[in-house]
């Protein structure tokens, strides 16, 4: 029997339209927002001011914190200006707008397509070199993967788990990457295991890619120490504490890191990016974007700059569908719908999906008839319909026993809730609330 | 039979008595001490228990009161000055007057003012919307409309008006108790003097950013001009981010910065009608 985690979890359609379309890189854009905080932490300091020229691969935005990552330009041109523009929140946040000139790479990124096998760094050194990089987790969390990399005083990785299980229904983009990337998939977990110093590596694939499973069990066969697993279609068994579970049966407990159970969970991008960065000095200014949707002429896989605006990859796909509802940065389960087109794509866009206006709406909100399904779906063991209720009441120190800061907010009780009840808004604003009172009391 | 009942009614009345000697002596022994002020101070209060104050209801509002040496600090805006005076006079002290005051939203961004372009479906609060992104128009600052604050009003002091988009605070209804300034997640609400006949000049915006982003999200945003600035006698406007606004405590109601106003963003509210010729010196000797 494949394996999977042991609480709850959803088979939403997965609705796979671009599994088989090969990425294809997208042409250059006209200009480019790239916005300075695009990761988890605090925002990296604008380098560049009004007129300056940069080349592909610059750092335009230093980190300004451990937990904090560089920014480089993803394209060559003259900055215009260094503003605020609304992102996907509506609200503006600081970033960089550049007039795209040409494509003029930094000098010493290694733009050839061979593979470079051998490792020639030492693994204090690989950290150094991904934190430069600007590499962050690409599942769509945007950790900076260099704070992963090191553990916390007394503990110790012994595993690195490589999440290829995309379980968001949709999107492709891993997927590819698995297939077209998997030499350089696997040199980067080699580097990422020496940067850990781990000798031990799981790729978790879920079971509706079985030609990515085929594939990299083949690459893994001269690869020591680094195994594939097949694992049972359950959403959401790409959250780092479901796939742990899922693979090692180990149970991340409330509150803690991975780092506590010895695992660290970096997906198929992240490691394709740290080879880029480590192999071929390239850091992180582009990633795989999938555009998908059941109106869209020509679901796709596009390898993108960073910064380009969302409108430009909706057009490559064929153009903006009539009966468009929502536009949604993400996944449908966990995305974000945009509010305009000019939102640019970031480190963590995983895909653009065009819902149409009938799948968009959502249903009108009935009582809840305390069914459980829930409780039932939740992956961390909650109670959302509680929750929800202590949201709504505004009782959050209920809420904090409730163990509301381990939502993943995965979304799966609002999915399943028969009275189409807005479960996970409030547990959100909740968690948010919560997240505030336990911050301030430490201060 | 009849022994049995005669039994139990003795027996039950000595165990009475026995209780209520036991009773009477740890109530002897226990006995707390409040001062009957307090009893009587919350007597003379509204008795609405909203908060308005600053104490968690009436009784403890009361208790803060007995306790003050003096009542400068102390405020029930609810009953306004007529009830601290009747509290001053059952506490002996100088009762100290309050200017009244009213909530009023700082946003006129009603749906023909401000149109929308995107919608949001999902839990209708305000709270929820604003921390999920900023609002169903390009303006950031603007009211969301889904009621936060008419929900927080323990006095129905606040007609929600889904059909205009931005909700209406009763003046003759609002105490001033503060509740919707906390409950708004955009922080449009104000608590202003109270001007005679409930009358208003007051920027109804909240808008920083830049004049032509503004104008363009709202028809009626401030753009900063500093016009009202200028024709301002009374230094009562301030412009900051590029966002006018008239303090309350300063405006005579003259009148004279709502013409200039090129966005309209100025509200005078229950004045007369202007007259043809507006002679504005007229209006400045009214207070």
């Amino acid at each position: 029997m494949l394996k999977t985690f042991k609480l709850g979890g959803v088979h939403p359609p997965e609705n796979k339209l671009s599994k088989n379309q090969k990425i294809e890189t997208l042409a250059l854009p006209k200009s480019v927002f790239i916005p300075v905080a695009m990761h988890i932490g605090a925002p990296a300091t604008p380098l560049v001011k009004k007129g300056d020229k940069v080349k592909v691969g610059q750092v335009i935005a230093q980190s300004s914190s451990f937990v904090s990552t560089n920014i480089h330009s993803s394209v060559s041109g003259t900055v215009k200006k260094v503003d605020f523009s609304a992102d996907s929140s509506g609200y503006p946040k600081q970033g960089i707008f550049i007039d795209v000139e040409g494509d003029e790479w930094m000098d010493e990124i290694d733009r050839t397509t061979d593979l470079v096998k051998e490792i020639s760094v030492d693994g204090a050194e690989i950290v150094k070199r991904i934190q430069d990089a600007g590499i962050v987790g690409l599942g769509g969390a945007t950790f900076p993967t260099h704070v992963k990399l090191v553990p916390p005083k007394g503990m110790k990785a012994e595993l690195l788990l490589i999440n290829g299980v995309e379980c968001e229904p949709y999107l492709t983009a891993d997927h590819r990457l698995m297939l077209e990337k998997a030499d350089e998939i696997m040199v980067g977990i080699q580097l990422l295991m020496k940067a850990m110093n781990v000798d031990k590596a799981v790729i978790g694939i879920e079971n509706n890619k079985p030609d990515a499973i085929q594939l990299l069990k083949e690459k893994c066969k001269t690869c020591p120490g680094v195994s594939v697993v097949a694992l049972k279609v359950q959403y959401p068994q790409g959250g780092e504490k479901q796939l742990i579970n899922a693979v090692t049966g180990r149970e991340v407990p409330s509150g803690a890191l991975p780092i506590a159970v010895g695992a660290v969970v970096s997906n198929v991008g992240t490691a394709f990016a740290v080879y880029e960065a480590i192999q071929k000095n390239k850091p992180l200014f582009e990633r795989v974007v999938t555009v998908t949707g059941k109106g869209v002429l020509k679901p796709s896989n596009f390898l993108v700059r960073i910064g380009t605006p969302t409108s430009e990859l909706v057009e490559a796909a064929g153009g903006l569908p009539d009966d468009t509802g929502k536009i949604i940065s993400g996944g449908p389960m966990m995305g974000k719908a945009i509010p305009s087109l000019d939102v640019p794509v970031t480190k963590g866009t995983s895909g653009i999906l065009l819902m149409r206006e009938e799948e968009s709406k959502r249903k009108e909100v009935l009582n809840c008839i305390r069914c459980s399904r829930c409780t039932s779906v939740c992956p961390m063991g909650l109670e959302p319909y509680l929750l929800m209720t202590l949201g709504e009441k505004q009782i959050f120190d209920r809420a904090e026993q409730e163990r509301v800061m381990d939502c993943i907010e995965c979304g799966s009780c609002s999915y399943t809730c028969p009275s189409n009840r807005p479960l996970l808004d409030y547990i959100r604003f909740g968690k948010g609330k919560v997240g505030a009172i336990i911050r301030s009391r430490k201060k | 039979m009849s022994i049995i009942v005669i039994y139990t009614i003795v027996t039950l009345s000595l165990i009475g008595a026995t209780a209520a000697i036991i009773l009477y002596f740890v109530a002897q022994k226990f006995k707390v001490f409040e001062d009957p002020r307090i009893d009587e101070v919350e007597g003379a209060l509204p008795g609405a228990n909203c908060g308005g104050c600053g104490f968690a209801g009436c009784r403890a509002f009361a208790e803060a009161c007995v306790k003050a040496s003096d009542l400068g600090d102390l405020n029930c805006p609810v009953g306004g000055n007529d009830t601290m005076a009747s509290v001053a006079t059952t506490l002996g002290l100088e009762a100290v007057k309050k200017d009244p005051r009213v909530a009023f939203i700082r946003c006129n961004g009603t749906c023909d003012n401000r149109p929308k372009t995107s919608s949001f479906d999902g839990a209708s609060t305000c709270s929820i919307a604003s921390s999920v992104y900023s609002g169903e128009t390009d303006c950031q600052f603007g009211c969301l409309g889904y009621g936060d604050c008419v929900d927080a009003c323990d006095f129905d002091a606040i007609d929600l008006r889904a059909e205009m988009g931005v909700p209406l605070i009763l003046d003759d209804k609002c105490v001033a108790c503060g509740a919707c300034v906390d409950a708004c997640p955009k922080n449009l609400i104000e608590l202003r003097k109270k001007m005679p006949k409930d009358r208003k000049i007051v920027v109804a915006c909240r808008n920083t950013d830049k004049g032509g982003v503004a104008r363009k999200a709202c028809s009626v945003a401030c753009i900063g001009c500093g016009k009202c600035e200028k024709v301002c006698a009374f230094d009562a406007i301030t412009i900051e981010n590029n966002l006018a606004f008239i303090d309350s405590d300063k405006c005579k109601l003259c009148r004279k910065c709502a013409p200039v106003c090129p966005t309209n963003s100025i509200l005078e509210l229950n004045f007369p009608p202007r007259k043809v010729k507006p002679e504005p010196e007229l209006e400045t000797k009214e207070n």
